[in-house]
């Protein structure tokens, strides 16, 4: 008995010491009705010039390579063209920012802008607390409307309350584009395949001729997202993509194609177009692999670019996934990088409204193309690079064109990231049929869907 | 004329001596302790209003199946973090209180260096390792003529566990050994002596003096190792992320994905404290042994 009375004190003390807490969050009853007139607002052009000694606290994760090359000259820029600000740049890796933000943002002395991640756990909880700010009166005053295709700007829209993606006030803009594509080696591709069936027809020459037919690494389980969304594109409607990751209303993971891209990808497996044992090598070394010219495809998004040419030269090509026909308007994955967004608390909304604006535009894609990044905005003739960078930049703006992208499923529902990629390892790895896995991954939906 | 008291007396101005440490320990480990668990009561996001949901959090780490999955592969990894590497321990310790063997400090050295390594590197390091098409250990294998026992080590639904669990105890076994051995070398050689006039063989002696000289040092070892393999996070974190599928994943990297991934802070305060709650208990149960043992 004598030693439960120290223990009972000490559970005691810790809730005493945890209740003087409260609520963890505070209250926010009123925040969207607030988000929501703040979006409906008129402002005019912001003259950062007349506003006086500015001090604009800037959390942005852009601290590899080209990144922080394009970030440090515009912020320079910027500050020589309104000497009157100063930009306290608070640099952070991805994963860094990913775990602080939140806090930081909610804290008294919140930055003015930050990078937030697409999607519910970060950009929707923010908005859901009310910490970013409605941008949709600077997207009139400043014309960004013009700047991006539609699901660009969808990918950083949130109702008000946070509950509904893709739709609603526009809470930041994002400078760089990506697209998951297809690699392939022109030296074993002479002529790039232009449909699926003759896609499917060149991994199977591949495969026959003892060629690795597609490089693929998937021990961190993301990259089959990947794959199977590259698939997806060509077996579902994009707008029933969308409709499901933005999890819009109705929307159901058992939808039509999505089976058949769960069919066809488990039949690539099973046929041997990947590499062997993809689900236990990891996706550096898949690539590395291609880049020193093992295997014909590889299917990965623009990240890799730079490193890829620098291997190969000009022996590698990037491609969209081809349609069932020729010349069919180009559907892929692909998506954009985080959003610059302003936060609630912060003082001067309009000059961080206008240092967004510096960042997206014309000469901005300008400095972000020279820079080696892939601008998300349209980008002059002239600034496109040459190799493959170009085939990227043509595919792009084709994408653009033809408002063809489809978004990272992930987006789905804040575990689907988890819920999807164990998944696809299955379904790969034949623990399940593609009817178990459809089955599967919307219950997972379901759960989420229903406690909304 | 007032009484002298005597030498700490009155008792309760131990406190005051007690203060400075007691005050560092109840700000950074008392209080984020009572934090997290007024935390785990709520479902929160991390940003709004968390909405009260007493100890479904808790209710949830016993049903959800992923959950319990999760606390299954811990207790698994323990045979691979702890068990394992002790017992290899121990039969190392065996031998060198068999043989004096010359060279022992540099043996001792190179067998405690994995220890000594980050567990980031070791885990950047074993991925390389077992990669499945040029890793080292399958061009090992198949160099010897063993190309048939190549495996996808991490890829593989049954093998990744156990794959990761001997990235575990090739990292502990070297830490067992060195408490055990230096265990070894304080047990008085007249008790071997005897043991040997008494008629021992090599595997009488090392049960009848070597093991249970050695219950103390056993009990630390199997304590620090324990706790290595419940907490696991970053070798998985490096290398599969919980997959294939959901096979190798654990309660702390759940803690994480649940914290920062996911948006789920109650849940992922209601994890770590069960985590908590589940090394305190083994732990517990590990020196209970033996204690009585010693006696």
């Amino acid at each position: 008995m004598r030693r439960s009375i120290p223990a009972a004190a000490l559970l005691l003390s810790l809730v005493a010491l945890g209740a003087g807490c409260g609520t963890p969050g505070g209250d926010d009853s009123d925040t969207a009705e607030k988000a929501d007139k703040e979006a409906a607002k008129t402002v005019a052009k912001p003259d950062v010039a007349a506003a006086g000694d500015v001090t604009l606290t800037v959390w942005d994760q852009e601290v590899r390579g080209g990144q922080e090359a394009q970030i440090k000259r515009l912020n320079e820029a910027f500050q020589q063209k309104y000497p009157n600000v100063t930009i306290k740049r608070v640099a952070k890796s991805f994963e860094d920012l990913t775990k602080t933000l939140k806090l930081a943002v909610s804290g008294a002395k919140a930055p003015d802008v930050v990078q937030a991640n697409q999607g519910r756990p970060i950009m929707g909880a923010l908005v859901k607390g009310g910490l970013l700010r409605p941008l949709d009166p600077y997207a009139q005053a400043l014309g960004w409307d013009d700047r991006y295709s539609k699901l660009l700007l969808d990918l950083n829209r949130f109702s008000s309350d946070g509950e509904q993606f893709g739709s609603g006030n526009l809470y930041g803009l994002s400078q760089m584009g990506e697209i998951v594509g297809v690699f392939y080696n022109k030296s074993k591709v002479s002529e790039p395949p232009q449909t699926l069936d003759e896609f499917e027809q060149s991994l199977a020459d591949a495969k026959r001729e003892g060629d690795i037919p597609i490089q693929f690494g998937n021990l961190e389980k993301w990259p089959g997202i990947h794959e199977y969304e590259t698939v997806l594109a060509k077996t579902a409607d994009k707008e029933q993509v969308r409709d499901f990751v933005f999890a819009r209303e109705g929307a159901s993971f058992d939808a039509p194609g999505f089976e058949d891209a769960a069919k066809k990808l488990q039949g690539w497996a099973d046929d041997g177009y990947f590499t062997p044992d993809f689900n236990g090598t990891a996706y550096d070394p898949a690539w590395q692999q291609f880049a020193k010219g093992k295997g014909r495809y590889l299917i990965a998004g623009t990240w890799v670019v730079a490193d890829v040419a620098k291997q190969m030269g000009d022996d590698v090509g990037f491609m969209l996934m081809p349609g069932a026909e020729a010349g069919a308007d180009p559907v892929s994955l692909g998506g954009e990088s985080l959003a610059f967004a302003v936060t609630s608390k912060s003082e001067h909304p309009d000059i961080a409204a206008a240092y967004i604006d510096f960042l997206t535009n014309a000469d901005a894609a300008k400095v972000l193309a020279e820079t080696g990044n892939l601008p998300a905005m349209p980008v002059a003739e002239s600034a496109i690079p040459k190799g493959l960078s170009a085939d990227v930049f043509a595919a792009w703006g084709r994408l653009a064109e033809s408002d063809g992208l489809i978004p990272y499923l992930d987006y789905a529902t804040p575990t689907f990231y988890d819920d999807i990629s164990a998944a696809i390892q299955e379904l790969l790895a034949r623990k399940v049929d593609p009817a178990q896995f459809i089955s599967d991954v919307q219950d997972k939906y379901a759960k989420f869907a229903e406690s909304r | 004329m007032k009484a002298i008291a005597p030498p700490g007396e009155p008792r309760r101005i131990g406190y005051l001596y007690l203060a400075p440490g007691l005050l560092v320990f109840g700000a950074f480990v008392l209080f984020p302790l009572g934090h997290s668990f007024w935390l785990s009561l709520f479902e929160w996001d991390g940003i709004t209003a968390g909405t009260w949901v007493g100890f479904d959090n808790y209710g949830d780490v016993v049903s959800d199946p992923a959950l319990r999955r999760a606390f299954g592969h811990a207790l698994v990894l323990i045979g691979f973090y702890a068990l394992l590497p002790v017992a290899i321990g121990l039969l190392l310790a065996g031998l060198l209180a068999r043989a004096r063997v010359r060279g022992l400090a540099l043996f001792r050295t190179v067998l405690f260096l994995p220890q000594v390594i980050a567990m980031v590197v070791v885990a950047v390091m074993w991925r390389m390792i077992y990669d499945p098409n040029n890793g080292a250990l399958n061009e090992l294998l198949r160099a010897v003529g063993l190309g048939s026992l190549a495996q996808s080590w991490l890829g593989d639904f049954d093998l990744a566990l156990s794959s990761l669990g001997l990235v575990g105890t090739w990292v502990y076994y070297g830490l067992a050994m060195v408490l055990l051995t230096a265990g070894v070398q304080k047990i008085p050689p007249s008790l071997y002596d005897a043991a040997r006039v008494d008629g021992a063989g090599m595997v009488r002696e090392f049960f009848a003096v070597t093991l249970p000289a050695l219950r103390g040092e056993i009990a630390v070892a199997l304590t620090l190792t324990t706790i290595y393999a419940l907490r696991n996070f970053d070798l998985v974190y490096i290398t599969t992320r919980g997959g294939p599928g959901e096979s190798t994943s654990v309660p702390a990297f759940q803690v994480y994905s649940r914290a920062f991934e996911s948006g789920q802070v109650g849940s992922a305060a209601a994890v770590g404290l069960c985590l908590t709650a589940v090394i305190f208990v083994i732990t517990l149960g590990i020196n209970r042994v033996a204690e009585r043992g010693a006696r």
